[in-house]
Protein backbone atom coordinates (compact mmCIF):
# COMPACT_ATOMS: atom_id res chain seq x y z
CA UNK A 1 0.00 0.00 0.00
CA UNK A 2 1.71 3.70 -1.04
CA UNK A 3 1.74 6.68 0.90
CA UNK A 4 -0.57 9.67 -0.77
CA UNK A 5 0.30 12.78 0.08
CA UNK A 6 -1.44 16.05 -1.75
CA UNK A 7 -1.14 19.67 -1.14
CA UNK A 8 -0.38 19.33 2.43
CA UNK A 9 -0.65 22.27 4.75
CA UNK A 10 1.12 21.69 7.81
CA UNK A 11 1.26 24.40 10.91
CA UNK A 12 3.35 24.38 14.09
CA UNK A 13 1.68 25.75 17.29
CA UNK A 14 -0.88 27.56 15.11
CA UNK A 15 1.40 29.33 12.41
CA UNK A 16 1.60 27.65 9.06
CA UNK A 17 5.17 26.12 8.61
CA UNK A 18 5.03 24.31 5.00
CA UNK A 19 2.31 24.17 2.46
CA UNK A 20 1.64 22.58 -1.02
CA UNK A 21 3.54 19.38 -0.55
CA UNK A 22 2.54 16.58 -2.65
CA UNK A 23 4.40 12.90 -3.00
CA UNK A 24 3.79 9.50 -3.64
CA UNK A 25 5.54 7.04 -1.71
CA UNK A 26 4.75 3.26 -3.13
CA UNK A 27 6.15 -0.04 -1.34
CA UNK A 28 9.90 -0.48 -1.57
CA UNK A 29 11.13 2.82 -2.06
CA UNK A 30 12.67 5.13 0.61
CA UNK A 31 12.13 9.17 0.41
CA UNK A 32 14.54 11.57 1.87
CA UNK A 33 13.70 14.62 3.32
CA UNK A 34 15.47 17.31 2.76
CA UNK A 35 15.87 21.28 4.35
CA UNK A 36 17.59 23.81 6.61
CA UNK A 37 17.21 23.46 10.12
CA UNK A 38 13.27 24.30 11.42
CA UNK A 39 11.94 24.34 8.24
CA UNK A 40 9.48 21.83 9.89
CA UNK A 41 10.81 18.69 8.63
CA UNK A 42 9.60 17.00 11.83
CA UNK A 43 6.67 18.82 12.13
CA UNK A 44 5.46 17.31 8.42
CA UNK A 45 6.89 13.98 9.32
CA UNK A 46 4.42 13.98 12.53
CA UNK A 47 1.34 14.86 10.85
CA UNK A 48 2.20 12.41 8.73
CA UNK A 49 2.37 10.08 11.78
CA UNK A 50 -0.88 10.84 12.48
CA UNK A 51 0.11 12.93 16.14
CA UNK A 52 -1.33 16.25 14.95
CA UNK A 53 -4.02 17.30 12.09
CA UNK A 54 -3.35 19.17 9.17
CA UNK A 55 -3.96 22.31 8.43
CA UNK A 56 -4.96 21.06 4.76
CA UNK A 57 -4.59 18.60 2.26
CA UNK A 58 -4.62 15.15 2.15
CA UNK A 59 -2.80 11.73 3.43
CA UNK A 60 -4.21 8.70 3.00
CA UNK A 61 -2.87 5.08 2.75
CA UNK A 62 -1.08 5.69 6.40
CA UNK A 63 -4.06 4.54 8.75
CA UNK A 64 -2.06 2.13 10.83
CA UNK A 65 0.90 1.21 8.53
CA UNK A 66 2.97 3.84 10.22
CA UNK A 67 6.10 3.03 12.55
CA UNK A 68 7.34 6.20 13.76
CA UNK A 69 10.59 6.79 15.24
CA UNK A 70 11.09 10.60 17.13
CA UNK A 71 14.02 12.23 17.85
CA UNK A 72 13.98 10.82 21.89
CA UNK A 73 14.28 6.93 21.48
CA UNK A 74 11.46 6.50 23.65
CA UNK A 75 13.56 3.97 25.80
CA UNK A 76 12.94 2.79 29.71
CA UNK A 77 16.51 3.08 31.23
CA UNK A 78 15.52 0.69 34.09
CA UNK A 79 14.99 -1.80 31.65
CA UNK A 80 17.56 -4.01 29.90
CA UNK A 81 18.18 -3.63 26.25
CA UNK A 82 15.87 -6.74 25.42
CA UNK A 83 13.01 -6.10 27.80
CA UNK A 84 12.74 -2.34 26.42
CA UNK A 85 12.58 -4.18 22.53
CA UNK A 86 9.94 -7.03 23.88
CA UNK A 87 7.77 -3.93 25.21
CA UNK A 88 7.51 -2.50 21.87
CA UNK A 89 7.02 -5.96 20.20
CA UNK A 90 4.36 -6.76 22.29
CA UNK A 91 2.22 -3.80 21.77
CA UNK A 92 2.77 -3.85 18.48
CA UNK A 93 1.70 -7.71 18.36
CA UNK A 94 4.98 -9.41 17.33
CA UNK A 95 6.79 -12.02 18.74
CA UNK A 96 10.36 -12.31 17.91
CA UNK A 97 12.83 -9.26 18.17
CA UNK A 98 16.26 -11.31 17.72
CA UNK A 99 16.47 -10.47 14.07
CA UNK A 100 16.46 -7.01 15.11
CA UNK A 101 19.35 -7.15 17.52
CA UNK A 102 20.89 -9.30 14.97
CA UNK A 103 20.61 -6.22 12.65
CA UNK A 104 21.75 -3.81 14.68
CA UNK A 105 24.61 -4.97 16.68
CA UNK A 106 22.61 -5.04 20.21
CA UNK A 107 23.19 -9.00 20.45
CA UNK A 108 26.00 -8.87 23.20
CA UNK A 109 24.36 -5.89 24.93
CA UNK A 110 20.78 -7.31 25.28
CA UNK A 111 21.03 -7.84 28.91
CA UNK A 112 22.89 -4.39 29.68
CA UNK A 113 20.57 -1.67 31.07
CA UNK A 114 19.30 0.62 28.73
CA UNK A 115 20.51 3.95 31.00
CA UNK A 116 24.05 2.35 30.75
CA UNK A 117 24.26 2.28 26.95
CA UNK A 118 25.94 5.16 25.28
CA UNK A 119 24.52 7.50 23.24
CA UNK A 120 25.20 5.55 19.93
CA UNK A 121 24.19 2.41 21.29
CA UNK A 122 20.62 3.83 22.52
CA UNK A 123 19.95 5.16 19.06
CA UNK A 124 20.84 1.70 17.44
CA UNK A 125 18.20 0.42 19.96
CA UNK A 126 15.66 2.76 19.40
CA UNK A 127 16.07 2.15 15.60
CA UNK A 128 15.81 -1.62 16.05
CA UNK A 129 12.63 -0.69 17.35
CA UNK A 130 11.53 -0.06 13.74
CA UNK A 131 12.00 -3.81 13.24
CA UNK A 132 9.38 -5.11 15.82
CA UNK A 133 6.86 -3.26 14.70
CA UNK A 134 6.13 -5.33 11.61
CA UNK A 135 4.85 -1.87 9.95
CA UNK A 136 5.49 -0.90 6.36
CA UNK A 137 6.34 2.12 6.29
CA UNK A 138 8.86 3.97 8.65
CA UNK A 139 8.94 7.29 9.31
CA UNK A 140 12.07 8.42 10.64
CA UNK A 141 13.24 11.37 11.74
CA UNK A 142 17.23 12.26 11.41
CA UNK A 143 17.27 8.96 12.43
CA UNK A 144 21.58 9.12 12.17
CA UNK A 145 22.10 11.39 14.94
CA UNK A 146 25.16 10.42 17.19
CA UNK A 147 25.86 6.93 15.05
CA UNK A 148 29.38 6.75 13.96
CA UNK A 149 29.90 5.31 10.06
CA UNK A 150 29.41 1.25 10.75
CA UNK A 151 26.13 2.26 12.68
CA UNK A 152 25.11 4.25 9.71
CA UNK A 153 25.62 1.78 7.15
CA UNK A 154 23.68 -1.00 9.62
CA UNK A 155 21.05 1.44 9.76
CA UNK A 156 21.44 1.69 5.69
CA UNK A 157 21.61 -2.21 5.52
CA UNK A 158 18.57 -2.76 7.67
CA UNK A 159 16.37 0.00 5.50
CA UNK A 160 17.50 -1.75 2.41
CA UNK A 161 16.66 -4.80 3.67
CA UNK A 162 13.34 -3.45 4.46
CA UNK A 163 12.86 -1.92 1.12
CA UNK A 164 13.51 -5.37 -0.24
CA UNK A 165 10.86 -6.73 2.12
CA UNK A 166 8.34 -4.84 0.24
CA UNK A 167 8.54 -1.79 2.95
CA UNK A 168 8.98 1.47 2.34
CA UNK A 169 10.51 4.65 4.05
CA UNK A 170 10.28 8.51 4.89
CA UNK A 171 13.12 9.56 6.65
CA UNK A 172 14.82 13.47 7.23
CA UNK A 173 18.73 13.43 7.36
CA UNK A 174 21.28 15.72 6.74
CA UNK A 175 23.60 13.00 5.70
CA UNK A 176 24.19 10.50 2.85
CA UNK A 177 22.90 7.32 3.70
CA UNK A 178 23.88 5.87 0.71
CA UNK A 179 20.32 4.93 0.05
CA UNK A 180 18.93 4.62 -3.58
CA UNK A 181 16.09 7.10 -2.79
CA UNK A 182 14.57 9.85 -4.05
CA UNK A 183 15.26 13.32 -2.18
CA UNK A 184 12.90 15.83 -1.56
CA UNK A 185 14.10 19.50 -0.34
CA UNK A 186 11.44 20.67 1.73
CA UNK A 187 12.93 24.29 1.53
CA UNK A 188 10.96 25.60 -1.41
CA UNK A 189 7.63 24.63 0.10
CA UNK A 190 8.22 26.80 3.26
CA UNK A 191 4.00 28.90 3.93
CA UNK A 192 3.80 32.48 3.17
CA UNK A 193 3.84 34.11 7.05
CA UNK A 194 0.27 34.26 7.83
CA UNK A 195 -1.82 37.47 6.56
CA UNK A 196 -3.49 39.56 9.28
CA UNK A 197 -6.71 40.26 7.02
CA UNK A 198 -8.88 39.68 9.94
CA UNK A 199 -6.83 42.24 11.92
CA UNK A 200 -8.70 44.29 14.43
CA UNK A 201 -6.87 48.03 14.32
CA UNK A 202 -9.34 48.54 17.57
CA UNK A 203 -6.70 47.50 19.19
CA UNK A 204 -3.97 49.44 18.43
CA UNK B 1 -0.53 -4.81 28.35
CA UNK B 2 3.19 -4.68 29.55
CA UNK B 3 2.84 -1.34 30.60
CA UNK B 4 1.44 -2.29 33.67
CA UNK B 5 5.04 -4.31 34.50
CA UNK B 6 7.16 -1.52 32.62
CA UNK B 7 5.00 1.19 35.10
CA UNK B 8 5.97 -0.89 37.65
CA UNK B 9 9.49 -1.61 37.10
CA UNK B 10 10.48 1.41 35.81
CA UNK B 11 8.40 3.97 38.07
CA UNK B 12 10.61 2.59 40.98
CA UNK B 13 8.55 5.91 43.03
CA UNK B 14 5.88 3.67 44.74
CA UNK B 15 8.17 3.91 48.06
CA UNK B 16 7.51 7.39 48.19
CA UNK B 17 4.24 7.36 48.36
CA UNK B 18 3.74 5.09 51.26
CA UNK B 19 6.90 6.87 52.66
CA UNK B 20 4.55 9.85 52.93
CA UNK B 21 1.91 8.43 54.17
CA UNK B 22 3.75 6.91 57.03
CA UNK B 23 4.76 10.26 58.00
CA UNK B 24 1.48 11.82 57.83
CA UNK B 25 -0.25 9.65 60.37
CA UNK B 26 2.86 9.00 62.66
CA UNK B 27 3.73 13.07 62.73
CA UNK B 28 -0.91 13.50 63.99
CA UNK B 29 -0.40 12.05 67.02
CA UNK B 30 2.42 14.09 67.96
CA UNK B 31 0.75 17.79 66.71
CA UNK B 32 -2.40 16.94 67.94
CA UNK B 33 -1.71 15.63 71.39
CA UNK B 34 -1.87 12.69 73.55
CA UNK B 35 -5.53 13.08 73.71
CA UNK B 36 -6.90 9.15 72.85
CA UNK B 37 -10.33 10.61 72.37
CA UNK B 38 -9.85 12.91 70.32
CA UNK B 39 -7.34 10.48 67.74
CA UNK B 40 -9.94 7.85 68.09
CA UNK B 41 -11.96 10.61 66.16
CA UNK B 42 -10.42 12.18 63.77
CA UNK B 43 -8.53 8.72 62.70
CA UNK B 44 -10.50 7.88 59.63
CA UNK B 45 -10.16 11.43 58.45
CA UNK B 46 -6.52 11.46 58.78
CA UNK B 47 -6.05 7.99 57.22
CA UNK B 48 -8.61 8.93 54.16
CA UNK B 49 -6.21 12.99 53.99
CA UNK B 50 -2.76 11.16 54.68
CA UNK B 51 -3.76 8.60 51.55
CA UNK B 52 -4.67 11.26 49.35
CA UNK B 53 -2.21 13.28 49.64
CA UNK B 54 0.04 10.98 48.79
CA UNK B 55 -1.96 9.97 45.55
CA UNK B 56 -1.08 13.29 44.83
CA UNK B 57 2.40 13.26 45.54
CA UNK B 58 3.13 10.55 42.90
CA UNK B 59 0.77 11.70 39.92
CA UNK B 60 3.06 14.07 38.04
CA UNK B 61 5.76 11.10 37.15
CA UNK B 62 2.60 8.93 35.74
CA UNK B 63 2.43 10.48 32.32
CA UNK B 64 5.75 13.16 32.72
CA UNK B 65 8.36 10.49 32.54
CA UNK B 66 7.15 8.90 29.12
CA UNK B 67 6.71 12.11 28.03
CA UNK B 68 10.22 13.31 28.80
CA UNK B 69 11.78 9.90 27.05
CA UNK B 70 9.67 9.93 23.98
CA UNK B 71 8.11 7.09 24.64
CA UNK B 72 4.43 8.71 25.06
CA UNK B 73 4.66 9.87 20.71
CA UNK B 74 5.43 6.32 20.15
CA UNK B 75 2.75 5.15 21.97
CA UNK B 76 0.34 7.20 20.33
CA UNK B 77 0.98 5.87 17.09
CA UNK B 78 1.20 2.22 18.44
CA UNK B 79 -2.00 0.18 17.46
CA UNK B 80 -2.81 0.40 21.86
CA UNK B 81 -5.75 3.09 22.03
CA UNK B 82 -4.60 5.96 23.57
CA UNK B 83 -7.76 4.97 26.34
CA UNK B 84 -6.48 1.70 26.48
CA UNK B 85 -2.74 3.34 27.55
CA UNK B 86 -4.47 5.74 29.85
CA UNK B 87 -6.63 3.20 31.66
CA UNK B 88 -3.50 0.88 32.17
CA UNK B 89 -1.69 4.14 33.22
CA UNK B 90 -4.17 4.02 36.20
CA UNK B 91 -4.21 0.77 36.81
CA UNK B 92 -0.70 0.69 37.17
CA UNK B 93 -1.17 3.76 39.55
CA UNK B 94 -3.38 1.81 41.30
CA UNK B 95 -1.48 -0.88 42.25
CA UNK B 96 1.56 0.73 43.03
CA UNK B 97 0.58 3.54 44.87
CA UNK B 98 -3.11 2.91 46.12
CA UNK B 99 -3.31 -0.52 46.96
CA UNK B 100 0.28 -0.36 49.22
CA UNK B 101 -1.99 2.61 50.60
CA UNK B 102 -4.76 0.30 51.34
CA UNK B 103 -2.64 -2.40 53.30
CA UNK B 104 -0.78 0.02 55.25
CA UNK B 105 -3.86 1.96 56.68
CA UNK B 106 -5.33 -0.77 58.93
CA UNK B 107 -1.70 -0.98 60.65
CA UNK B 108 -1.10 3.20 60.69
CA UNK B 109 -4.45 3.09 62.33
CA UNK B 110 -3.36 1.69 64.85
CA UNK B 111 -0.87 4.68 65.67
CA UNK B 112 -3.73 6.70 65.27
CA UNK B 113 -6.00 4.97 68.28
CA UNK B 114 -8.70 3.88 65.15
CA UNK B 115 -11.34 2.30 67.14
CA UNK B 116 -11.20 -1.64 66.48
CA UNK B 117 -14.74 -1.67 64.31
CA UNK B 118 -13.16 1.23 62.14
CA UNK B 119 -10.64 -0.69 60.41
CA UNK B 120 -12.92 -2.90 58.43
CA UNK B 121 -14.68 0.07 57.05
CA UNK B 122 -11.65 2.27 56.61
CA UNK B 123 -9.83 -0.57 54.27
CA UNK B 124 -13.50 -1.13 52.55
CA UNK B 125 -13.42 2.92 51.84
CA UNK B 126 -9.96 3.25 50.70
CA UNK B 127 -10.12 -0.20 48.39
CA UNK B 128 -13.70 1.25 46.53
CA UNK B 129 -11.82 5.41 46.72
CA UNK B 130 -8.63 5.14 45.66
CA UNK B 131 -9.14 3.80 41.76
CA UNK B 132 -11.49 6.86 41.82
CA UNK B 133 -8.29 8.88 43.37
CA UNK B 134 -5.49 6.94 40.76
CA UNK B 135 -8.37 7.69 37.65
CA UNK B 136 -9.09 11.11 38.13
CA UNK B 137 -5.19 12.16 39.26
CA UNK B 138 -4.42 10.22 35.57
CA UNK B 139 -6.70 12.99 33.98
CA UNK B 140 -4.68 15.64 35.55
CA UNK B 141 -1.54 14.50 34.87
CA UNK B 142 -2.59 14.36 30.66
CA UNK B 143 -3.77 17.85 31.41
CA UNK B 144 -0.82 18.95 32.29
CA UNK B 145 1.78 16.69 30.56
CA UNK B 146 4.28 18.41 28.79
CA UNK B 147 4.15 21.42 30.99
CA UNK B 148 7.44 22.57 32.87
CA UNK B 149 6.77 22.64 36.50
CA UNK B 150 3.40 20.89 35.89
CA UNK B 151 3.33 19.25 39.46
CA UNK B 152 1.61 22.51 41.25
CA UNK B 153 -0.88 23.34 38.45
CA UNK B 154 -1.46 19.66 38.18
CA UNK B 155 -2.26 19.25 42.22
CA UNK B 156 -4.78 22.69 42.11
CA UNK B 157 -6.65 20.82 39.07
CA UNK B 158 -6.82 17.72 40.63
CA UNK B 159 -7.84 18.46 43.84
CA UNK B 160 -11.58 20.37 43.52
CA UNK B 161 -12.10 16.69 41.50
CA UNK B 162 -10.70 14.47 44.39
CA UNK B 163 -13.53 16.47 47.07
CA UNK B 164 -16.37 14.32 46.47
CA UNK B 165 -13.86 10.44 46.91
CA UNK B 166 -12.71 12.29 49.86
CA UNK B 167 -15.98 13.48 51.35
CA UNK B 168 -17.99 10.16 50.78
CA UNK B 169 -14.81 7.90 51.65
CA UNK B 170 -13.90 9.63 54.84
CA UNK B 171 -17.43 9.53 55.76
CA UNK B 172 -18.13 5.81 55.47
CA UNK B 173 -15.12 5.43 57.51
CA UNK B 174 -16.17 7.65 60.23
CA UNK B 175 -19.61 6.25 60.44
CA UNK B 176 -17.92 2.86 60.58
CA UNK B 177 -15.77 3.74 63.22
CA UNK B 178 -18.65 5.37 65.32
CA UNK B 179 -20.71 2.06 64.74
CA UNK B 180 -23.68 3.55 62.61
CA UNK B 181 -24.61 3.17 59.47
CA UNK B 182 -22.20 3.29 56.55
CA UNK B 183 -24.60 2.21 53.25
CA UNK B 184 -24.97 5.67 51.88
CA UNK B 185 -21.42 7.26 51.53
CA UNK B 186 -20.65 4.02 50.85
CA UNK B 187 -22.85 3.66 48.08
CA UNK B 188 -21.78 6.73 47.02
CA UNK B 189 -18.45 6.25 46.91
CA UNK B 190 -18.20 3.52 44.81
CA UNK B 191 -20.83 5.16 42.68
CA UNK B 192 -18.18 7.97 42.16
CA UNK B 193 -15.32 5.12 41.48
CA UNK B 194 -16.99 3.41 39.00
CA UNK B 195 -18.47 6.13 37.49
CA UNK B 196 -15.12 7.88 36.84
CA UNK B 197 -13.48 4.55 36.14
CA UNK B 198 -15.96 4.30 33.24
CA UNK B 199 -15.58 7.80 31.94
CA UNK B 200 -12.46 9.30 32.62
CA UNK B 201 -10.13 7.11 30.15
CA UNK B 202 -11.79 9.06 27.37
CA UNK B 203 -10.93 12.21 28.86
CA UNK B 204 -7.25 11.38 29.68
CA UNK B 205 -6.71 9.81 26.08
CA UNK B 206 -8.44 12.69 24.32
CA UNK B 207 -6.33 16.00 26.34
CA UNK B 208 -3.49 14.11 25.92
CA UNK B 209 -4.13 13.47 22.44
CA UNK B 210 -4.13 17.35 22.05
CA UNK B 211 -1.79 18.28 24.26
CA UNK B 212 0.58 15.68 21.57
CA UNK B 213 0.39 17.48 18.76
Amino acid sequence: MSLNVSDLRIARGGLPVLEGISFQLPPGQALILRGPNGIGKTTLLRTIAGLQPPLGGSISGGEDQIAYAAHSDGLKFALTVSENLRFWASVFGQRSITPALKAFNLTKLQDRPAGALSAGQKRRLGLSRMMVTGRPIWVMDEPTVSLDQDSVSLFANAVREHLAAGGSALIATHIDLGLEATVLDVGPYKAAPLEFDDFDGGFL
Amino acid sequence: MRDLRLAVRAGGGFGLGLAFFLIVTVMVPFSVGPESDLLARIAPGVLWLGALLSCLLSLDRLLALDWEDGSLDLLATAPLPLEAVVSIKALAHWITTGLPLVLAAPVLGVLLNLPLEGFKWVVISLLLGTPALSVIGTFGAALTVGLKRGGLLLSLLVMPLYVPTLIFGAEAARRGAMGMQVETPLLMLAGISAGVIALMPFASASVLRINLR
